[in-house]
């Protein structure tokens, strides 16, 4: 058996279960400033409240996955993107700070306080992200297994598209689920979000895709290149139009789903022009991290994918059983933030 | 030393001993909560409930920045120290990978009913959310101590040479690196670290409302677990200390010798400093009061053969003296006063005097405080005693830092860290003093304070046993809301013998 493939497409469903959950949690965090009263931007963060802790728990296990599974990735990616992703920390521990003590004082500047921070940390983590797998797919200057650029090599035009392009598909995803959450008035407001979303989406995945042609071909020749490519292709446009005809259909749940399929095909897409490669140096073949030359030893990867085989039942489970008992229109209780 | 290797140095020292304020206290809170909402479940005392609601608000917020915290912790394994990362991945990343499949997300997963569960489901499933918290936070601890013990300890790995050039370790046998020499040792000591911090940090909450005479009948009760807890697992906490030691003598000698203050091996029996200044450059103890003897019993268990000194080691495989010096015997003293603390509280208690000295709990308020002194000076110790090495005589730390990470970047981001952490203490302390002065919910309605009667008077009357006298306390709160500490004073020295064998609480602590 193949364990390097089997790790590189764990970590594919890791990334992915983090991208769809954790996704609508940084979503209502990026629209959250929209709310427009105290009663609203309750309800926006409710909504996520019992639930977003146990979804960045998807984007520990992927980093703990990453640095078993594929150790010189780790290191290497992770000190390349230094900076980066010590913002991305900060921002991460914003969000889970705000949302823990928001609705703890009545003060008005209090809670506008934690209110912005809320919103901020949420659009900056989602764009770090986006830019993060910008520069994956463009490659970055490693050589020997060391990143020889500096910060600004990182901020590139493409990256940041892919990061703006990461936000408004994550504004979207957030607020299809809001719309899913919520009901009365407040449900026909998010709707209008949604749509606004949906909108600002729809331009920046033509522009990508039309930008990635010119400055990522590498990419897009690994999928053009065989059929594929073409139906993950397909599949993702198809994912991205239902999602329009759920919501003309008022249908919230259908609609939220389609929004899940189409980051799954994005997903698989980015995956399926990746793999072999993790890390993809921009001075050639010969230093690009692949899943061959930077991965732990059989024995290990043999070791974890038992883990895996234990552990993924149990993580479903959970997840299922704290998504299904928080079901339904989200109501403020007494134990709500 | 390397600017960026001593920047990252405190970087993870800030991180890390910041983060270390809270998943201590949640391992020993989970217990605590699975004790109280299991008495709710036997008894329907309806007290219990709002006990267990009342811990749970206090976990939630500490639980929350510790899950914040503990992502900076796995990320920056890559961001700073990517040599490192390289080089153990094989066998440390396999523990971390299993803490995160196993232990965070039934923790997370489950930690949603715990908190905003109450309404939705059943009171079992409730309590089974609440044990899986706990068990989840007990898994996170193992996991992540069998990975700091393995680079203590190494064993069941090897070193392989990679293409390149670069050597890492790779695992051989899985089981033998899980159950490296050190684990179980430092294991226990952990556990019981965190349960002596739950046992005070509860202490310090019930303390405060007996000094304040507010919700007197659940503080005099948590009280009394408390001090058994705290008493238990102080007592286990010396054996388990005399241990470690034995057995870091045993694997690290040099480390011992740090900790020790100890020098010179010389000819005869090792004593033992008290307290002192150790002077790195003179290689002696300032200012020590020295016990001799007392080393070489408790290493060898004789009177003459000399403890290894640290002028067996070749000097640049020595570590710095003074820092686990220090931290070591502070450790150690706040260990001391916080089980002359416990003791001191149960003889109160079996002379029937706890509750008639108000003074006496500023005493526990403020003894939270060396509870997590002692905790964090312990991994100081532990940490900074093993220096040089990151993986002990396999890799030195100043070979594991990122490369390309230039200093300016990490003195940036010690300096963000500094500033998210300073405000986040401040509002992990001002949201704390809220819950505490808030305290638990008195029950709201006559009926509802009625409904437990029927409940409980019927159970006592199956099951003879011992609960009237409760039944009786809960009526006078309930009746005079907010009693005055004064007319409730006389009744108290008549509690205790009513209460300890309603308190398996005291259980978990062994």
């Amino acid at each position: 058996m193949d364990y390097q493939l089997l790790w590189f497409v764990i970590l594919g469903v890791l990334l992915t279960g983090y991208a769809i959950l954790d996704g609508f949690d940084l979503g209502v965090g990026i629209i959250h400033l929209t709310a427009r009263n105290d009663h609203e931007r309750r309800l926006v963060m409710n909504s996520i409240g019992p639930i977003w802790d146990g979804n960045a728990v998807w984007l520990v296990t992927f980093g703990g996955a990453l640095f078993a599974a594929f150790p010189a990735v780790y290191g290497t990616a992770f000190s390349a993107f230094y900076l980066p992703f010590m913002a991305l920390l900060g921002a991460l521990i914003f969000r889970a700070v705000s949302l823990e003590f928001r609705s703890k004082r009545e003060e008005k500047w209090w809670r506008q306080t934690w209110d912005f921070l809320f919103f901020a940390s949420s659009f900056t983590a989602t764009f770090l992200f986006g830019m993060a797998v910008g520069n994956a797919m463009q490659g970055i200057k490693i050589k020997d297994g060391v990143y020889q650029g500096d910060l600004s090599d990182l901020i590139g035009i493409f990256p940041i598209l892919v990061g703006f392009l990461a936000v408004s598909l994550f504004a979207l995803h957030g607020s299809l689920y809001l719309y899913l959450k919520t009901e009365g008035e407040f449900h026909y407001y998010v709707r209008r979000w949604v749509w606004t979303s949906y909108v600002a989406f729809c331009v920046l995945y033509a522009t990508v895709t039309a930008f990635s042609y010119q400055l990522v071909p590498t990419a897009t020749e690994r999928f053009t290149s065989s059929w594929v490519g073409w139906v993950i292709a397909g599949l993702n446009f198809f994912a991205v139009i239902n999602i329009s005809r759920a919501l003309y259909q008022r249908r919230s749940l259908y609609a939220f789903i389609s929004s899940c399929c189409s980051i799954i095909a994005f997903n698989v897409l980015f995956a399926y022009s990746l793999f072999p490669n993790l890390l993809i140096s921009s001075y050639g073949d010969e230093h690009t991290l692949t899943v061959h030359n930077s991965s732990s030893t059989e024995k290990t990867l043999h070791l974890m994918a038992w883990f895996a085989a234990i552990g993924i039942p149990f993580v479903l489970a959970y997840t299922f059983t704290t998504h299904w008992v928080f079901r339904g229109k989200v109501k403020i209780t007494k134990q709500s933030y | 030393m390397d600017t960026v290797v001593l920047l990252s140095r405190l970087q993870f020292a800030l991180t890390i001993m910041f983060h270390y304020l809270f998943p201590p206290l949640t391992i020993g809170l989970g217990l605590l909560m699975v004790c109280t909402e299991g008495l709710y479940l036997k008894t329907g005392d309806k007290q219990y409930e709002r006990i267990t609601k009342f811990w749970t608000k206090i976990f939630a917020v500490n639980f929350a920045i510790g899950v914040a915290t503990g992502i900076v912790m796995e990320f920056q394994f890559g961001t700073n120290w990517s040599r490192y990362s390289k080089y153990v991945g094989d066998v440390f990343g396999s523990a971390l990978a299993a803490e995160g499949i196993f232990a965070f997300f039934l923790e997370s997963g489950f930690l949603a009913i715990l908190v905003f569960g109450w309404d939705r489901v059943s009171k079992k499933m409730h309590f089974f959310a609440t044990c899986m918290v706990a068990l989840g936070s007990i898994f996170s601890s193992v996991w992540i101590v069998i990975a700091n013990s393995w680079q203590q300890t190494p064993a069941g790995s090897r070193i392989e040479e990679l293409p390149d050039g670069s050597k890492r370790a790779v695992i051989e046998d899985f089981w033998q690196m899980v159950f490296n020499p050190s684990t179980v040792d430092r294991l226990i000591h952990v556990w019981l670290g965190a349960i002596i911090l739950g046992a005070f940090f509860v202490l310090s909450i019930t303390a405060y409302y007996l000094y304040k005479g507010r919700h007197l009948d659940f503080a005099r009760k948590t009280f009394k677990v408390g001090l058994v807890v705290a008493a238990v697992a102080s007592c286990a906490m010396m054996l388990s200390g005399h241990h470690n030691a034995k057995m870091v003598a045993e694997n690290q000698p040099a480390k011992l010798a740090a900790f020790e203050g100890h020098f010179t091996t010389g000819d005869g029996p090792t004593g033992l400093y008290v307290m002192g200044w150790p002077d790195e450059k003179t290689g002696e103890v300032k200012f020590g009061i020295e016990i001799p003897y007392l080393l070489t019993f408790l290493v060898h268990e004789d009177f003459k053969t000399p403890v290894t000194g640290l002028d067996k080691f070749p000097k640049e495989d020595r570590p710095p003296v003074w820092i686990p010096f220090q931290a070591y015997h502070l450790m150690i003293g706040f260990g001391v006063t916080l089980l002359g603390l416990a003791f001191l509280g149960l003889f109160l208690w079996w002379r029937k005097k706890l509750f008639t000295m108000r003074w006496i709990f500023l005493l526990y308020i403020v003894a939270v405080i060396p509870a997590y002194l002692a905790n964090q000076m312990g991994w100081v110790s532990a940490e900074v005693g093993r220096q040089p090495w990151v993986v002990y005589n396999q890799l030195r730390t100043e070979h594991a830092v990122s490369p390309s990470v230039p200093a300016w970047q990490v003195l940036g981001s010690i300096l963000m860290f500094s500033v998210i952490y300073f405000l986040l203490f401040c509002v992990w302390v001002y949201v704390m003093n809220d819950k505490i002065k808030h305290g638990p919910e008195e029950a709201e309605h006559p009926e509802d304070a009625a409904k437990p009667k029927e409940g409980f008077l019927a159970a006592a009357s199956a099951t003879q046993d011992r609960g009237e006298h409760s039944l009786t306390e809960v009526t006078v709160d309930k009746e005079g809301t907010r009693i005055e500490a004064a007319p409730e004073k006389p009744v108290a020295p008549a509690a205790p013998p009513a209460d300890p064998p309603k308190n398996p609480d005291g259980a978990p602590g062994a």
